[in-house]
């Protein structure tokens, strides 16, 4: 087997009390397409957070193409090629299509040939969203103001950001929560697009039918913890949906009656010195 | 719906083909105040025989000026959605301190206008560190700072005027490069300069970011913190230039000159299309609320209606401005 794009080995991390990773090991190949699925609080979003540079972890290594890194702050992990597709796709309303595709890395250039005088290259950007774009097979007049896009426009304006600045690994946060049954159709679409690219995707999901429509693989976390890594046809959906809820695959499950939905609250654990142990407040995120 | 394919739904810009009576909206949104502020200027003409004086034009501008430069750092606050409350103050803060380091009979010049710099700037630290750092909203802080920099420019002045400039250093208020009076040079220059600062660098386009979504800023990797800080600053900076010209013009530093100034600025960007709630706005709609407000106010001394109605007129040409900024196209 080639080297992993990426492998995070023995992730932990705690917030205060809350233990959110309890050493989690999984790998990515290149141009592959990888999805991470859980519970709510299962850890998903927050080792995310660890590859990209929002969180340092408190024990566990990083390896990027082979290489063992760090990442302190996510312009550092952008910086090698990795994107992250927020939930809200972080963009201004206010702002045009292509501005929204370099928010935050502006292209300069010195006006006038005066040297120190910078401002942003408006060509540059209009040129390469078009290009992304086209890539994508979308078709998105760069100079609309992002407030008129529908919502997989701007998901697509999205996924553009992360392409405008050849990433490598796009990873996508929970990518249909905020799109109708016709748009996830779309993204499924442009995921396949983004693998024909040759680019890496870890999409975050609680949706069994999404994953199982575009990954390679998929792996489940269950409260801070790796409890299964798959081919897409090595299992079903229905084993794929006892192990997120209950942790094992088979239906008669550890006294929880089949199909019962565990409280969210109750898939973490505090390990609060001193006091006995109780759930935590569901909903955190 | 079924029957269209996926690919349609989604790609089609939603707004794409506007109606007639939307567009007609759009056009009175973007155009309505420019078309307004040339009916003004026409009407006026007409009306009065002085108003085209050129005498008459350079003493608009030069009076809109002193408020003019004030809205321009406004202009950047409120697209943050923002306010700078202390702005007034701070005009009045640094007169007296600019009054007192230009005395009569020197050649001081440069010196003061550093002192007044540095003052409006060091105020526009302090409030940017009770936003940014201190978690207090813009309109708190900065209410307590018009407080307080009100106070300072007593306390200092003793309640007195502080008078007799330095020869050198009225020219700033009074003086002329060619026709054109300083303060209105002053204006136009800072105005040429913010624009360019705000439409095209880098700066200016994180200032339409941080008002549009800060969180979406911040995820991106925009520091909305560095951003607030330059935008505070910039304003200090630019009411103690308004500051120093009004003292100068004055020949005196007066501890309660620029009271009200922030209300009138604010008004200004207002009516120039700036959105309270942030993210939209630009310099030049600024100059030309300013510009608007001064020929009105101007045109009603010519044609002699009593200065009762001054601030109501303001009023009306304020509510008409929301009303149209409605209607634009984006
Ligand atoms: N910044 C944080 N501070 C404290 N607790 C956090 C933080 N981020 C996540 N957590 C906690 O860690 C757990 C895992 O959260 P998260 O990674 O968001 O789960 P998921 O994305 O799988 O729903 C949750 O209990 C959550 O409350
Ligand atoms: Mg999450």
């Amino acid at each position: 087997m080639s080297t992993p794009l990426v492998a995070l080995t023995d992730i932990k991390k705690k917030f205060g009390a809350v233990t959110a990773l309890r050493g989690v090991t999984v790998d990515v190949m290149p141009g592959e397409t990888f999805a991470l699925l859980g519970d709510n609080a299962a850890g998903k979003s927050t080792l995310m957070k660890v590859l990209t540079g929002v969180h340092q972890p408190d024990h566990g290594t990083i390896e990027w193409e082979g290489e063992k890194v760090t990442f302190p702050t996510p312009a550092i992990s952008r910086t090698r090629g990795i994107e992250m597709i927020y939930q809200d796709f972080a963009l201004a309303d206010n702002l045009d299509v292509r501005t929204n595709v370099f928010l935050g890395r502006e292209p300069k250039k010195n006006l006038l040939g005066i040297p120190g005088l910078r401002i942003v290259d408006t060509k540059h950007m209009e040129r390469e969203t078009r290009r992304v774009l086209d890539s994508l097979d979308i078709e998105i007049n760069p100079r609309l103001k992002v407030r008129r896009l529908s919502g997989g426009q701007r998901q697509s304006v999205a996924i553009g950001r992360a392409l405008a600045f050849d990433a490598k690994l796009i990873i996508m946060d929970e990518p249909t929560a905020s799109l109708s049954v016709a748009k996830v159709d779309k993204l499924i679409e442009v995921t396949q697009r983004l693998k024909e690219l040759g680019i890496a995707v870890i999409i975050i999901t609680h949706r069994l039918d999404e994953a199982f429509a575009v990954a390679d693989r998929l792996a489940v976390m269950r409260q801070g913890e790796v409890v299964g890594r798959f081919e897409v046809n090595e299992v079903s959906e229905h084993q794929v949906a006892n192990l997120i809820s209950h942790g094992t695959m088979g239906d008669a499950v550890l006294g929880h009656h089949p199909g019962e939905r565990r409280s969210i609250g109750s898939t973490l654990s505090a390990d609060q010195p001193g006091s006995p142990q109780k759930p935590m407040g569901a909903n955190e995120e | 719906m079924s029957a269209t394919s996926v690919k349609d739904l989604i790609e089609k810009p939603e707004l794409d083909e506007d109606s007639a009576l939307t567009k007609a909206k759009h056009f009175v949104g973007d155009y309505g105040l420019g078309i307004l502020f040339i009916g003004v200027l026409v009407f006026l003409s007409i009306a009065s025989p002085h108003f085209l004086n050129s005498e008459n034009i350079w003493n608009v501008l030069r009076q809109a000026s002193i408020v003019g430069v004030i809205a321009l750092g406004m202009t950047f606050v409120m697209i943050t959605a923002g306010i700078d409350l202390s702005v007034g103050s701070i005009v009045g803060v640094t007169g007296i301190l600019v009054a007192k380091a230009a005395p009569d009979g020197t050649s001081a010049v440069i010196v003061p206008i550093i002192v007044g710099i540095g003052v409006g700037a060091l105020i526009g630290f302090i409030n940017s560190a009770m936003i940014v750092w201190g978690k207090i909203l813009p309109f708190l802080a900065t209410l307590a700072m018009l407080a307080l920099a009100r106070s300072a420019a007593l306390v200092i002045s003793g309640g007195t005027v502080v008078s007799g400039l330095s020869e050198p250093f009225q020219k700033i208020g009074s003086g002329y490069v060619g026709p054109v009076p300083a303060p209105v040079v002053i204006f136009f220059g800072a105005a040429v300069l913010t624009d360019f600062v705000l439409s095209r660098t880098k700066f200016g386009y994180h200032v339409y970011a941080v008002g549009g979504n800060e969180e979406s800023a911040q995820k991106v990797g925009i520091s909305v913190g560095k951003t607030l800080f330059g935008v505070y600053v910039l304003t200090g900076v630019l009411a103690a230039v308004s500051g120093i010209v009004l003292t100068a013009r004055l020949n005196g530093g007066v501890p309660l000159s620029g009271t009200g100034y922030e209300l009138q600025a604010i008004a200004a960007v207002v009516i120039g299309g700036t959105s309270l709630f942030g993210g939209i706005g630009s310099i030049r709609g600024t100059v030309l609320g300013v510009l608007l407000i001064g020929f009105v106010l101007n045109g009603m001394d010519l044609l002699n209606v009593s200065s009762y109605y001054q601030q109501g007129v303001q009023g009306l040409i304020l509510v008409l401005a929301v009303l149209l900024n409605r209607w634009r196209s984006d």
